[in-house]
């Protein structure tokens, strides 16, 4: 199959550094191959602003097959660009068309401050996982884990909320900058679990709580936050999450 | 660090979401008690005689005022707070499946509305002067009277659609929402849910909106 190529019209904010104001810059990208993912589209961009002598747009990635939650940026308004249950890293250039004009905008949240570019700070996800995402285990060797019967359904539930790679693109779609979605995969992967229950009673009640003191809002339901997800982690997780802080 | 429910965010929603569903079951039966006007005046005007001279109404009107204020107290506090968790938006807007529906988003503007006609409507119809009337040798207030004197005009025919409109819009993003607030939602009952809470809100205000018009086109 011939590949097939586009050009776009690219309107990329630019920061330098969490202080800076920041606005958009134009850029024209010729004979994008349709095959590409978008984030090779910006490497193309990136070796052309370095030829150019100029400075690269600074942008997070890390593994590019969908695993790491590093890839961001909102496209056209949408994180993780137009398609669902996909991130920044998995959308290919087909999904665009020739003559495209595209968007390319940070994760904005104020408790993701822009630290350069494109590239947001999203480690008050880590300081709400260290306010009560864990579980306690004791040294040694692990016991079968045979020996601890977990049914079913609860380990499917769990599974799912663990999908959770904490990319914050329900943060980034959110209308209040809620981190709902992400809290509460959080909490449900523990709840449903026995090894998470020596912790459940306070769990989800400091995880929120640290969640509202890093800034960000409140849920409104809104469901944008799971058709964001690039995991499709469901709104019954949310509503799992507001039972669970009478535990 | 301390957990305090009122204070937390969820706290809040659940206060928020009891009184908007106790508000929610008050809309609906107020609606059903007015289509009484497609009955005849004695019948709307022997309803309202009723309701109003049980004692147990005032005890029922704390009880709206409590819900209402505690509704919009926190509604306010936490659209405020959403709004700061986003200081600076987008250029372009989701769309496609990413977007959230209208109704969402649009909950406290909605609810705005909504408050001033609550305060527009008390004046007009409640603390408003009526004329009397004799139903079964009982003299009472002319309620039906004002009500088709009032729908004369299309100012207030439209202005009063608009708002019900607005009502249908926040119940039925509004039911689904506080059912999930209060922790009942789950993956298989979800499109249910959500489709049950569209209907409510447009019976409610397909409802409220016949009655006016009714009037309008038929007195
Ligand atoms: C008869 C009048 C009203 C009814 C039946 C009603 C009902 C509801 C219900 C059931 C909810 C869902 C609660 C939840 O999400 O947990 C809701 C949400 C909301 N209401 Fe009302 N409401 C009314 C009036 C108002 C008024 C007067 C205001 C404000 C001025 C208001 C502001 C809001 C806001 C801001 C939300 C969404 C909160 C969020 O973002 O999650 N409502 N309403
Ligand atoms: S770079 Fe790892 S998920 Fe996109």
């Amino acid at each position: 199959m011939a590949e097939k190529t586009i050009s776009l019209k690219l309107k990329v904010w630019r920061q330098k550094d969490a202080k800076s104001e920041g606005g958009f810059e134009d850029y024209s990208l010729d004979s994008v191959s349709t095959d590409m993912s978008f984030l090779e589209m910006m490497d193309v961009l990136n070796d052309k602003l370095i030829l150019e002598g100029k400075e690269p747009v600074n942008f997070d990635h890390d593994c590019r097959e969908g695993i790491c939650g590093m890839c961001s940026m909102v496209i056209n308004g949408n994180p993780h660009g137009p398609q669902t249950a996909t991130t920044t890293c998995q959308l290919h250039m087909r999904k665009f068309k020739d003559g495209d004009t595209i968007y390319i905008e940070p994760f904005r949240a104020t408790a993701f401050p822009v630290v350069k570019d494109l590239v947001v700070d999203r480690s008050s996800f880590d300081r709400i996982q260290q306010a009560g995402g864990y579980i306690s285990v004791n040294t040694g060797a692990a016991q079968d884990a045979n020996a601890i019967p977990v049914p079913k359904p609860d380990a499917d539930e769990a599974f799912e909320a663990a999908t959770c790679i904490g990319c914050g693109a329900c943060v980034a779609s959110c209308k209040n900058a809620s981190a709902m979605l992400f809290v509460s995969a959080k909490v449900s992967q523990y709840a449903l679990l026995p090894q998470g229950q020596p912790e459940r009673k306070d769990r989800a009640k400091k995880m929120l709580a640290k969640m509202e003191e890093e800034g960000f809002g409140a849920c409104s339901n809104t469901g944008s936050c799971s058709a964001a997800c690039p995991k499709e982690i469901s709104l019954s997780t949310i509503a799992r999450m507001n039972r669970e802080i009478f535990k | 660090m301390k957990f305090s429910y009122l204070k937390s965010t969820i706290g809040k929603k659940q206060v928020m979401a009891v009184a908007g569903l106790l508000l929610a079951g008050f809309v609906l039966t107020h609606m059903l008690g007015n289509m009484l006007l497609f009955v005849g005046a004695d019948m709307y005007n022997l309803y309202s005689y009723k309701l109003i001279s049980n004692p147990l109404i005032y005890l029922a009107e704390a009880g709206l005022v409590a819900f209402f204020l505690s509704h919009i107290v926190m509604g306010i506090v936490l659209s405020i707070r959403n709004k700061s968790s986003r200081q600076k938006s987008y250029a372009v807007a989701a769309s496609g499946e990413k977007k959230a529906s209208w109704s969402s988003r649009f909950m406290i503007h909605q609810g705005m509305v909504i408050a001033v006609f609550v305060v527009l409507h008390l004046l007009t119809f409640k603390f408003a002067d009526k004329q009397q009337t004799t139903v079964d040798g009982v003299v009472m207030d002319d309620l039906h009277q004002l009500v088709v004197d009032v729908f004369q005009s299309p100012v207030y025919v439209i202005g009063y659609v608009i708002a019900v409109g607005l009502l249908a819009f926040h119940l039925s993003h509004g039911v689904h929402s506080a059912l999930s607030t209060l922790g009942f939602y789950s993956e298989e009952k979800k499109s249910k849910i959500e489709c049950l809470s569209a209907i409510y809100g447009w019976v409610v205000g397909l409802g409220f909106m016949s009655q006016p018009i009714y009037v309008y086109l038929f007195y």
